[in-house]
């Protein structure tokens, strides 16, 4: 009984996922739901990085902007600074670079531990983020590369909210699946090992600077996807797409969601997103920083899990009050499960 | 020997200068930041806004008073104070959690950041210097070099000085060693640990202040700042080991010579030497060239 209501949630959150373009303007398709997929993956690969191997890395944003300004150098041409190739190439072209920048990043973070590991990946964001804006011969100084097209296949642009906001949602998808996946292959199983006891491990025999490396470039494939699906959507990637702000308002989706969990990147990137998007109502838009900072430091404070952590300890105070009460209410249960599975039903791949 | 005459030594010896200048400042930044590790394992990444915080306050002191003295004194008790109050607040009550003081810290950073930008506005400012300051000293090849920059590298040399006076000879210093090696075995001996802590993080942070104001008399302040010192001190102290002032002195020189020879042979790369001089480091000394086993 436990996991099939389990499969139905899951389906029956994808359903709603699905679906919810159907009940959304552009905006909240595009500027919120895209968004939130696209930055979110990118949020899981930090997530991915810090709850099975323990290393908390903020050159996640810098690996996708990577994958980005590779992107851009090779589908939008500016100047002198161009190689033109069509975008299944320079897609592919933006992964590689992806993967093999966290490679790097991971043999050089590799070397030491905890919160080392934060400095050092910091320092690497930061010293990106100059490089950046120094550099005209690749990577455009400041003015970074505008207009990077979104591609079209098959008569479906990309560039379109709906479209868009599905190519996000089967990326999302894919890679969500592909962590569950990978931390239950030996592989994964060995990361959590060494994240929990690394002596031990390595007194097994495992490599374990050769697993924390692999681990960064699984993280760095799925940042690069996410880095990609950045420059789709703002059709633009400067230094101030890699700068310390973005490198900071990822932590901080990342934090605000909870380190423990994948779910927790998705869920502190719409929570970012969402603050982000209509904070300009309430505060002072200049003074935003002010306001996502205090909550920042409210999270770290209170809740160190983030909101995963609080919606699993509510989880757990109700189940002890329902066990306590002895009533346990299979009505509700099944309805709610029936629910949300007749929104799995309504598949909308017609699009 | 022919490719000696093609150098031109009046532009390497002026880069040379303007290094160690900027290896002085990047020298006080750091050895209050590696201070405050060494001791207390916290890896304060609000250290950059105490460097700017200290810079405007001395810039406003100064407006106000004329007094260069004065503003010296005010950035660096402004950011001592707030460095106090920070680990009054939150490191001390979250003592061995560092990533979790890690984490407030740089949410810290962002509000301030954010606030000091409400309040002083993207504006550049500098500082005026004493007018004996403001001169040029005559050096050969180079003809002159201003008089401030001299003066910067002076004053690092005495900060470097006072701190190894400090720990070495003082009670204070003792305590903070002391801690440093076996922090138990201090409270043990009756010591009030948090005090010293508090302690340290008014010297860390009146050193960044300190920093602040010099540097926003010799070079500039502007919003930014915060994280490129922030940046300087983290690749200081990764090079030349956490919790080592001696460490912090030769990773400035290391760190700071990297990036001004390579932004003025090689301009848009400037920021790789720096990378290449870490990494290097790193593969030979993980912990840095002084630093020791936590």
């Amino acid at each position: 009984m436990k996991p099939r209501f389990r499969l139905a949630a899951w389906i029956g959150g994808l359903g709603l996922l699905v679906a919810y373009p159907l009940a959304a303007n552009d905006f909240w398709v595009q500027h919120v739901g895209g968004r939130t997929l696209g930055f979110g993956t990118i949020a899981l690969s930090l997530v991915f990085l810090a709850a099975y191997t323990g290393m908390l890395s903020l050159a996640q944003m810098t690996v996708a902007g990577v994958a980005g300004y590779a992107l851009a150098y090779c589908t939008a041409p500016i100047g002198g600074v161009a190689a033109l190739l069509p975008w299944p190439a320079a897609t592919l072209v933006a992964l590689g670079c992806a993967v093999l920048a966290s490679l790097a990043i991971g043999f050089v973070a590799v070397r030491t531990e905890g919160i080392y590991t934060l400095m050092i990946t910091l320092a690497i964001a930061m010293g990106f983020y100059y490089l950046t804006l120094q550099n005209y011969v690749l990577f455009n100084g400041f003015d970074g590369f505008t207009q990077v097209p979104a591609p079209v296949v098959l008569g479906i642009a990309f560039e379109r909210p709906r479209p868009f906001y599905y190519l996000c949602l089967a990326v999302a998808a894919a890679c969500f699946v592909w962590v569950r996946t990978i931390v239950a292959t030996p592989f994964g199983l060995a990361l959590q090992a060494l994240r929990d006891n690394p002596r031990r491990l390595r007194a097994l025999g495992y490599p374990i600077g050769t697993l924390r490396v692999l681990a960064f470039g699984v993280a760095g494939l799925i940042a690069g996807l996410g880095g990609v699906l950045n420059v789709w959507l703002n059709a633009s990637i400067s230094p101030g797409s890699v700068g310390i702000d973005s490198t900071i308002d990822l932590l901080i989706a990342a934090v605000l969601g909870g380190l423990r969990r994948p779910a927790g990147a998705y869920a502190g990137a719409f929570v970012f997103t969402v603050v982000q998007s209509f904070a300009i109502k309430f505060v002072d838009p200049e003074r935003f920083n002010t306001v996502i900072g205090l909550v920042f430091i409210a999270v770290v404070v209170f809740s160190p899990d983030g909101l995963i952590g609080m919606w699993s300890a509510i989880r757990r105070a109700a189940r002890t009050a329902t066990f306590k009460s002895g009533t346990v209410d299979p009505q509700a249960t099944r309805d709610g499960g029936q629910t949300k599975k007749a929104g799995g039903n309504t598949h909308v791949h017609s699009q | 020997m022919p490719f000696l005459a093609e150098i031109n030594w009046r532009l390497f010896l002026t880069v040379s200068l303007n290094g160690l200048t900027l290896a002085a400042l990047y020298f006080v930044v750091a050895s209050g930041f590696t201070l405050i590790f060494g001791l207390m394992r916290v890896v304060n990444m609000a250290h950059g806004s105490l460097y700017l915080l200290g810079a405007y306050v001395g810039y406003e002191v100064s407006v106000a008073t004329g007094s260069w003295g004065a503003a010296l004194v005010c950035g660096a008790a402004a950011a001592a104070g707030v460095g106090v109050l920070l680990q009054f607040a939150f490191f001390g009550w979250m003592h061995g959690q560092d990533l979790r003081q890690a984490l407030v810290a740089i949410g810290i950073s962002i509000v301030l950041a954010d606030l000091m930008l409400a309040h002083w506005g993207g504006t550049t400012y500098q500082l005026d210097l004493p007018a004996m300051f403001r001169s040029f000293t005559p050096i050969p090849v180079i003809h002159r070099y201003p008089t401030a920059r001299l003066l910067l590298i002076g004053l690092a040399a005495l900060i470097g000085l006072g701190l190894w006076l400090l720990l070495t000879r003082t009670r204070l210093g003792i305590l903070i060693r002391a801690g440093v090696d076996d922090r138990g075995m201090l409270e043990a001996l009756g010591i009030n640990v948090p005090l010293v802590f508090l302690g340290v993080f008014a010297i860390g942070g009146a050193l960044a202040g300190l920093a602040g104001v010099i540097g926003g008399s010799v070079l500039s302040i502007s919003p930014g700042e915060d994280a490129r010192y922030l940046l300087s001190s983290l690749i200081v102290v990764i090079v030349g080991g956490m919790g080592s002032i001696l460490g912090a002195a030769i990773g400035a020189m290391l760190v700071a010579m990297a990036e001004t020879y390579g932004l003025a042979y090689t301009p848009t790369y400037g920021i790789v030497y720096t990378f290449i001089v870490m990494v290097a480091v790193l593969a030979i000394r993980p912990r840095g060239l002084l630093g020791r086993a936590a």
